[in-house]
């Protein structure tokens, strides 16, 4: 599924990563957990969390997480935004909880990790 | 050739925690190891460093690559661990609230380092501190 396409079905907003809504994610993982996130497997994957912190930014760059939805209205701050435009990633917010936006892009076809 | 880098850690400063992973990631970038050994290798450090964040006063990490391999050495002070198989154990966690709002301290660190590493080797002395020893070959 391309960025567009998940920035539009959560009404959501681009704030990292303008250059990159063409991009592609092949699936997507919904957790607050960054131990769970530190566990899995390498590919093309859209983290959809509630957790907004420097610490989800850290996570996503150890993690080749290139893509992050956050929910609920969550504001990413200044430093969040520096350290995401740093290492290319790309940061939407969405006002939908983590259960809808999940429910959302799963019933048009994108994949869950696991 | 061989590379050393040593970076200061301090217990509780979750805004810094990672920049050692973070710096130590672009070195290897830097040196053309492959995407899934850095991916390997930063995953195990930053569990690591962060472990240092959460529950000890201070450490150093000291990095040292050599052709084929990086050395990762992570030393504490703090509290020391009073069982290591039991904290080896997925789930088993003393992490406080401040840690898990962080979203880590869910006991799962010490098993991933593990699973990320080629030789992961942990000392401590409780009281003292925990020395972190962990190896992986390119």
């Amino acid at each position: 599924m391309k960025i567009s396409e998940v920035l539009e079905l959560c009404n959501a907003r681009l704030v990292c990563g303008d250059d990159r809504t063409g991009n592609e994610v092949l699936s997507a993982f919904s957790s607050d957990l960054m131990s769970d996130v530190l566990m899995l497997p390498a590919q093309k994957i859209l983290l959809i969390t509630g957790l907004c912190n420097i610490q989800t930014i850290r996570t996503a760059e150890m993690a080749d997480i290139r893509c992050i939805l956050f929910v609920r209205n969550k504001k990413a701050s200044e430093e969040m935004k520096q350290l995401a435009r740093e290492n290319g990633l790309v940061i939407m917010e969405t006002p939908f909880s983590l259960f809808r936006a999940s429910g959302l892009l799963f019933a048009r076809g994108l994949s869950p990790v696991y | 050739m061989v590379i050393e880098q040593q970076y200061f850690v301090k217990g509780g400063d979750f805004s810094r925690a990672g920049i050692a992973s973070s710096e130590t990631r672009k070195l290897l970038k830097q040196l053309g190891i492959s995407p899934e050994k850095i991916r390997n290798i930063v995953i195990a450090l930053y569990e690591a460093e962060m472990n240092i964040v959460a529950h000890a006063r201070e450490g150093t990490i000291r990095i040292s690559i050599t052709r084929d391999s990086i050395l990762m050495l992570l030393e504490d002070q703090g509290p020391g661990i009073p069982d290591i198989e039991q904290a080896m154990k997925e789930g088993f966690s003393t992490a406080s609230s401040k840690v898990r709002e962080m979203g880590f301290g869910a006991g799962m660190g010490l098993n991933n380092m593990k699973r990320n590493t080629d030789l992961l080797e942990i000392t401590s002395t409780v009281g003292t501190g925990t020395t972190v020893r962990m190896i992986n070959y390119f």
